[in-house]
Formats: structure tokens, sequence, C-alpha cells
């Protein structure tokens, strides 16, 4: 991370997140979704993204954040991924913003948990601060899931 | 790995197939100068590439090869087994050489100099005498007396490798012809256009729904176009993906000859319908278990010559694959003539497996029989070869076909021969589904392990019902279906509504249920809702061979689907099988039937099945008895048959009875059903005039292979469970033998015998009576 970099950006539950604008196909409105039964809770469902099938992951219960308000309809995050494309499911979007390097700190400490493990750093703004999400790691859902129940495939 | 070297592996790979269906053709046909012409033209091209992209091992082994070619071109050497062997050996040789390449960019350190040598012993064979004429097939005797003088061969090629350029050019010209109406792309493009075409076609749907509240003309007309071109579109994509069955038979030629020379036997492979096409994905799945089936075939199937003989057949056997369109699958059948597949042997082998018990054995009949074969496990091998006998074979044949929607049936005449039919979708990407609703949501099922429909209404939906402890059942036809509740059994409550805006998909749901795993506000108590409301629709399926009813809230309609995967996220779940965009443009999911059917323990885990597991199975089936049918014949005679033979039972007036020749039929659902009276086969005596007119007819329906018959009966008395002991073997004519039910003296009816006898057309599959409906 020497270069100036640039970060799409959205919020969640308050706090200022970015992701790599080169990881991000798209930003898309609510979509109407189809629900996975037995899925872990994170997935919301399945959309249909002009003939894709995209798993939406909701990143508050990813990040063990308490729910979003009934009446606030989340935003899609179209993020590619190793594995296809995937959308995180926001509060709101975000401008597009450009970082320098020398505003980087690393995480300190103190965070513990699933964000720890999800946030790869900070970037100090004027205003507030950018949390930096790993996408690949977020898509990725925690362990055990998907090896304890794949028997049948 | 550059563009070339890939160009080359591609290319190299398609030569070797060619090139090794030739040497197969050759060896039959020794003197063909077509196909000599053939193969020397794919060695020197392969020689002159590799020597080109400097893999130079693989361009020492093609240079003998083609020395040997040469000789056999110019007729100083001809073709007999030694040198074909050794020609395919190195077909073999450049092959593992070119995997190599794949994998590491260098086509590796193995040493090859055996071959090289052998190559080069051969071809010096015939030079003491290369005036010889081409009549000397018999003779590579002398060759090993040579061998000492010619290890330092390879060292200095034999001469006479220039005629080669010459026959080369014109094969070049000859190939560009070809090419220049193809063209290679690649199958992810192919790919991209399958899904890009069904987005197409999910907008066509949209664009169409407005037509049908516009009456704007031009717009009709528009939409109209749009509509043709884009199912026209459609399918000239999906036969871009589509292959001959041809590409994969070709690799048989040379298994069938190895393999015959292995077990010392003659084997004529014929083929008949190379040009059927399939999906790519399909080709690919059925592969290796089409491998397997023909090396069972010649290893367990064809006789020794000589016991060929001795049975008055020809020494040579005959393997036949036949493949051709039906209905919108594709049929394989591959036949032999033969030993057939002995079932007291089956039988045996089962027993001394663990896989059946003795009362079971003694019940099965010859169609069960004959399918123990695929279960995990079994091998009626005597002894352990290479070829076959380590049991593991036939079980997983069956599990590759079935997991592409394909069934396998087998078939067999002692001592005349075997035929195995499998029955495959022609594409896996679009299959016909049925779409049922259960909590609100939408789900396709795949129609392939759907059985039948049943559908319980008003006060018979409550009642029919019956609960095992706390396992529900159904009683369909006196069998017990155990039945699944799909939103039980998917946790579909409320709670997880995918959406704030989804409320009036929630609204619509019935009373959700207790097991709601998140524990969500809207979960009610009630465990069971459908039972309380008027209807229940059941999806009868079959999971692995064992049917179970699927209880949804409502069954819609069956639709063509086309099949997308589940994100990596998603892949775990048992339950589904991929997703599919509806009509409307919303995600609906593919149930997965058999993970279902494990999820709700109707199947043990099937995957990881141990012998052992099996055989608790199978004991435990011995356990449950068999339900009866129980009817008079006619003369106050008691008959039986299982419950399970029976398809329907029916009652005709009278009247009903036309003819058609000789025969006495009646119309049955769009269809003529052929009659049999019991009492004239079984008692000999001609019924129909002593029966009293004006009493309607009781028919049981018995139905195989899409065929039914009728059979008339005096009176039909009763359903019973029993288990079966034959008291008293076959009393009479097409009697199985005498049990005792309900204290009195009961024949069971051979129905397939009384059948064969009646209508010895009905089992040679042959269509005498059935008119499309």
């Amino acid at each position: 991370m020497t270069d100036n970099k640039q970060f799409a950006t959205f919020f969640l539950n308050g706090m200022f997140f970015g992701v790599e604008v080169l990881k991000v196909q798209e930003v898309i409105r609510y979509q109407e979704m189809t629900r996975v039964p037995l899925a872990p809770a994170m997935i919301r469902g399945l959309i249909n993204l002009r003939g894709q099938i995209i798993t939406a992951i909701d990143l508050r219960r990813r990040l063990e954040m308490p729910p979003r308000a009934e009446s606030q309809l989340p935003m899609n995050v179209v993020v590619r991924t190793d594995d296809g494309a995937v959308s995180l499911l926001v509060d709101e979007i975000g401008d597009v913003v450009e970082i320098e390097e020398d505003t980087y700190e690393r995480l300190p400490e103190t965070l513990t948990g699933v964000a720890r493990e999800l946030i790869r750093g900070v970037y100090k703004l004027k205003e507030r601060l950018l949390l930096i999400l790993d996408t690949e790691l977020t898509v990725s859902l925690p362990g055990g899931f998907s090896r304890a129940q794949s028997k049948g495939t | 790995m550059d563009d070339i070297t890939k160009e080359f592996l591609v290319e190299s790979y398609e030569n070797l197939d060619r090139m090794e269906r030739d040497l197969v053709t050759l060896e039959k046909d020794p003197h063909s100068k077509e196909t000599l012409g053939s193969i020397f033209r794919t060695i020197h091209t392969l020689k002159g590439s590799s020597g080109f992209l400097a893999f130079a091992q693989m361009e020492a082994v093609a240079h003998v090869g083609e020395n040997l070619l040469s000789k056999l071109r110019d007729a100083v050497l001809t073709v007999n087994p030694e040198i074909t062997s050794a020609l395919l050996a190195t077909v073999d040789a450049v092959r593992f050489m070119l995997g190599q390449i794949e994998k590491t960019g260098q086509p590796g350190e193995k040493d090859f100099s055996d071959l090289v040598n052998l190559l080069a012993r051969l071809n010096e064979a015939k030079n003491p005498a290369p005036e010889a004429p081409p009549v000397t097939a018999a003779a590579p005797a002398p060759a090993p007396v040579i061998a000492p003088s010619t290890i330092e061969a390879p060292v200095s090629p034999p001469p006479a490798p220039d005629p080669a350029p010459a026959p080369a050019e014109p094969s070049e010209a000859r190939n560009s012809a070809v090419s220049d109406s193809t063209i290679r792309v690649d199958v992810g493009l192919l790919d991209k256009l399958m899904n890009l075409v069904g987005e197409l076609v999910l907008a066509r749907n949209q664009v169409l729904q407005f037509t049908t509240q516009s009456a704007d003309s031009t717009f009709l007309a528009t939409s109209q176009r749009l509509n043709l071109i884009t199912t026209e579109l459609q399918e000239n994509v999906m036969k871009t993906r589509m292959q001959p069955i041809g590409n994969v038979w070709s690799k048989l030629p040379r298994v069938v000859r190895d393999l015959a020379a292995t077990c010392g036997k003659q084997v004529r492979l014929e083929l008949e319908g190379k040009e059927t096409e399939l999906d790519k994905t399909i080709i690919e799945a059925i592969k290796d278990p089409l491998t397997h089936i023909v090396r069972n075939s010649i290893d367990h199937g064809i006789e020794q010559p000589e016991v060929r003989l001795q049975r008055g057949k020809p020494p040579e056997g005959c393997l036949r694959m036949r493949a051709y369109h039906e209905g919108g699958q594709v049929n394989i059948e591959i036949s032999d003539d033969g030993n057939g597949v002995d079932c007291e042997r089956v039988k045996a082998k089962a027993l001394q497996r663990g896989l059946i018990t003795a009362e079971l054995a003694a019940r099965m009949n010859d169609h069960e029989t004959l399918n123990l074969i695929f279960m995990p496990g079994f091998s009626t091998a005597e002894k352990v070869t290479n070829v076959s006998g380590r049991g593991v074979g036939m079980d997983v044949v069956k599990t590759n076909i079935e997991k592409i929607g394909g069934t396998v049936d087998l078939q067999s005449q002692p001592g005349e021969g075997t035929t195995l039919k499998i029955k495959i979708p022609l594409t896996l990407a679009i299959i016909p589904a049925l779409i049922v609703t259960s909590g609100g949501d939408r789900f396709a099922i795949p129609q392939v392990s759907l059985l039948e429909l049943v559908r319980l209404e008003g006060e018979q939906a409550g009642q029919q019902i019956e609960f095992i402890h706390s396992a529900p059942v159904y009683r369909l036809r006196g069998q017990l279906l155990p039945l699944v509740y799909l939103n039980q059994e998917l946790k579909l409550d409320a709670g997880r509504a995918s959406g704030p805006l989804d409320g009036t998909a929630a609204g619509l749901r019935p009373e959700g249920l207790s097991r709601g795993k998140d524990g969500s506000p809207t979960g009610g108590q009630d465990a069971r809702p459908t039972l309380l409301s008027d209807a229940v629709s059941i999806v009868v399926l079959q999971a692995d061979g064992h049917p179970f009813g699927l209880v949804v809230d409502q069954i819609n309609d069956t639709e063509e689907i086309v099949v997308k995967p589940l994100g990596k996220q998603l892949k775990g779940l048992a339950s589904f099988a991929g997703a599919t965009i509806m009509g409307d443009g919303r995600v609906a999911l593919i149930l997965d039937v058999l993970g279902l059917a494990q999820g709700a323990s109707v199947v043990a885990e099937v995957r990881d099945r141990t012998l052992l597991e099996n055989a608790a199975q199978a004991r435990k089936k011995t356990d449950t008895r068999q339900a009866l049918l129980l009817f008079d014949a006619g003369q106050g005679s008691r008959m039986a048959i299982p419950l399970s033979m029976v398809a329907r039972l029916e009652e005709f007036p009278a009247s009903s009875v036309e003819h058609s020749g000789a025969q006495e039929v009646v119309q049955y659902r769009g269809q003529i059903l052929p009659l049999i009276r019991v009492s004239k086969y079984v008692l000999a005596v001609n019924a129909t005039a002593k029966e009293d007119n004006q009493q309607p007819m009781q028919v049981v329906v018995y139905s195989e292979q899409g065929r039914s018959v009728g059979l008339v009966v005096g009176r039909i008395n009763d359903i019973v469970q029993e288990t079966i002991t034959v008291k008293r073997h076959a009393s009479g004519h097409g009697l199985f033998g005498s049990v005792v039910i309900q204290d009195k003296v009961t024949d069971l009816l051979d129905v397939q015998a009384v059948i064969r006898e009646a209508d010895p057309t009905f089992y040679a599959g042959k269509s005498v009576v059935q008119i499309a409906a």
C-alpha cells in the first residue's frame, strides 16, 4: 500500500467503510430477494442480476451488528470475488474517495472478534475514520458451515 | 504455457485419438491404404511439431514409430497384433508426455527406451528379407533372435525415413480445407453465450407480458418477431454445446481390443448412432460409466471362444452400442451376446457378501435380483483381476448416471446376453421441473425424481395422514409412504423473510412453524399447519429407490428451467441443487431430492454408506411384511398377488369390452388395455361364456415399462399384510405356489408368466397395443 488508492465507501451502523474500487462491480438499489432456507442468517437471499444469480450477504449480520431498522432498505454493493459476484448489503452508499497512504494506521489491539478478522486497517480522514473491508474474507463465511453440511453434494 | 504449446497440445490429443481409432481399424483391415496413410500422416505431423517445439524425446519416440509405419506403408511389413500393440503403446507414451507438458511444461524424464527398442526391433525384424511379400504377417517370431543386435538401433535410426515429407503435404492441404469451415471456440465463451441467451429469454418473456395489455400493432408485431428470433437463437446456441456421442465412443475400440486380448476373448464392437448429440457436460459425465460397462461386458459377459463354440455361438462375441433420441432423452443401449447374468449366482454372491438375507433372496424376482448388481460392494467375479472384481463399479456407474438425471436398467437372458439401457437427458442446462410453493416461496423439483402427485381434499386430508409415533405416513395403494413436510424440512418460517418489503409474501405464508431457528417473532406454535387446511398436496418423489411424499402448500406448474449454480457460500446446503430464474424475474431454488431425503432421513447417508449399513437395511427390508391383494379368480379359488405389482384396480361394465382380433380389450385412459382373464390361464376354463354379463368386471391393472395389461378377476377380496412363506411349490400353471393367508390356502399368481403366455410380445417391448394418447 504505497500509492494513493481509491475506495468505494458506504455506511454501516453509523460507521464508514470502504472497499477497493476495483473490486466493486456495481452498486444497485434494493432488490427483491429469494430467501434461502437453512442458510446462515447473514445470507439474506438470492438476487437476479441480469440473469446471474447472486448471493446477498447482509454486512450488518456478517459483522455482528444490530439489525437495520425495518423501514430502512439496504443497498447492494456488488463485489467481484474469486467465486463470482457477491452482493454486500449496506445501509447507505458514500462517495468514491481517494486516500493518501500516510493516513493509514493498523487496527488497535483492543479491537477483537469478527471485525478484527475482516477489517484490514483504518485511514484517518479529516472528519471520520474509514475502515477498509477485506472482501474475499467477508464473502468466505466463517468456517465449518460449508464443510459440515456438504456431504450431499 | 504459451499459445503455441497449448495449440500443439489440443491438436496432438486430437491426432492421437484419431490415430488410436485408425490403428484398431487397421488391425481388422490390414490392407487399407487409406487408414495406413492417415496414421502415417498423423505421426508425421506429431513428429514435426514436437521437433519444432524442441520436445526431443517425444520426437524420438514418434520418429521410430514413423519408421515402422513407413515400412508398413511400403508393404515391407504387414500389420500384426504385435506391431499394433507397439504402435498403440507409442500413442500411450506420447499421450503421457503430452500430459506432462500440460502439467509441467516439459515432457518429463520418463524413460521410453524400452518402447523405442521394441519399435526399432519390429522395424528391423523384416529387414533381412525386405523382399518378403506382405503375406508374412504371422512371422514376428524371428524378432527376439535379432533383439541383441538392435539395442543400438535408437542411436542410429534406421534408414528409409525420408519418403515422409511427400505424403505429408497433401494431408495438410486436406486438413486446411476442413478447418476452413470450422473454428475452435472456448467452452467458457459458449457458456457465457448460453447465459446471455437465458437472460434474453427472460427479457423476452417480460416483453411478452406487456403485449396482452397493448393494442399497438407495431409493438405486437415487433414483440412477435422478438419472440421467434429469441427462440431460434436459444435453440442454436444450445446446439453449439452439443457433441456427437461418437466423441466418447471413439475411445472404445481400443479399450475393447486391449481388454479382449487380455481376457483371451474375441470381441467385435458394433456402434450405432454415433451422430446422436448430447450436451458437452453430459458427454463428459458418461465417459467413465460407459467404459466401465464395456469392461464389465467383456470380462463377465462374453465367454471364451471355445465356450461359445460349445454353446453354438460364433466364437467372436458381439458388443453392440446403440444411441438414439427418444422423447427428449437420449437412450444408450449396451448389449452383448454373452453369458447373461445368472440370477442364482448373483443371489449367492449377494448372500455371501452379506448384502441380502436368505429369506429376502428367496423372495426376490429376477428383475430385483438383477438390480443387486448395482449395490455397492457387489461383484460376481471369482477372482480379483486387474479388469474387474473389486466390487466397486456398477454402483458407481449407477450413481454417476443418476447424478446427471439419468436412469439405468439391466435386462438379461441367461445364456443369451445382457442389455443395459441408459436414459439420460439431452442437456443439464435446461431441465423440466415441477414448481411448488411452500411457506410462500417457490421451489423447483427436477422432473426426473417425480413419481406422481397426490391431492387429498377436505375430510380425507386429516384422516388419511396417519402417524407412526411422530412420523407422518400416507397409505398410497396400500404401501406406507413416509411424508416429509417441505416447510418443516426447510424450516420455512416468516422470520427469515428476504427483506422488509417482503410483507406481502409473509402474509401469504401459512401459520409459521415452531421450529424457527432464530426465534422470529412471527413464528407460530402449530407444528403442522397444513394438516388443518382443506387440501394436502403430496409430491411423491423417489430418492435412491426410496419413494417418499413431500407435502407442499401448492403445486403450481411444470416448466423448463435453466439451472444455475449456487455461490460457494451456499454450496454446503445439501437440500438445494441450484437456483433458477422464473418467468417473473425472481429467483427460485431447485430442490436436491436426494439431499432433501437424506436431510429428512428418508434414506440413509447414501454416499458414504458402508456395506454394513447396507446389510442392516436389507435386513430391515426382510422384516417388513408384504402387502398382498387377495382375489377370487373364479370357481372359488383364492389367489394373491403382491400389491406392488398392481398399478390400479378398475371396474369396467361388461359392455365396454371390445375386441381387437381375438384379444379382448377395453378403452382405458386414452389407450387400449388388453384384458387377460386369469381364470382362463390359471384354471384352464374359458370363463367368458359362464360369467354373468350383467356384472361389472373387476380388473387389476398391471403396468410395466409404460405398457399396461388388465387382469380380469372374479372378485377382489382384501388387501393384507403378510409374510409369505411358500408352503407348497407351483401347484399349477402360472402360479408361484401356495401360501396360507387368513387361515386359508391361497395361490400366488405369477403375473409375469400369465402375461407372457397371453401376450408373448408384452415383454418384447414391441408396441402392439399401445396407442399414443
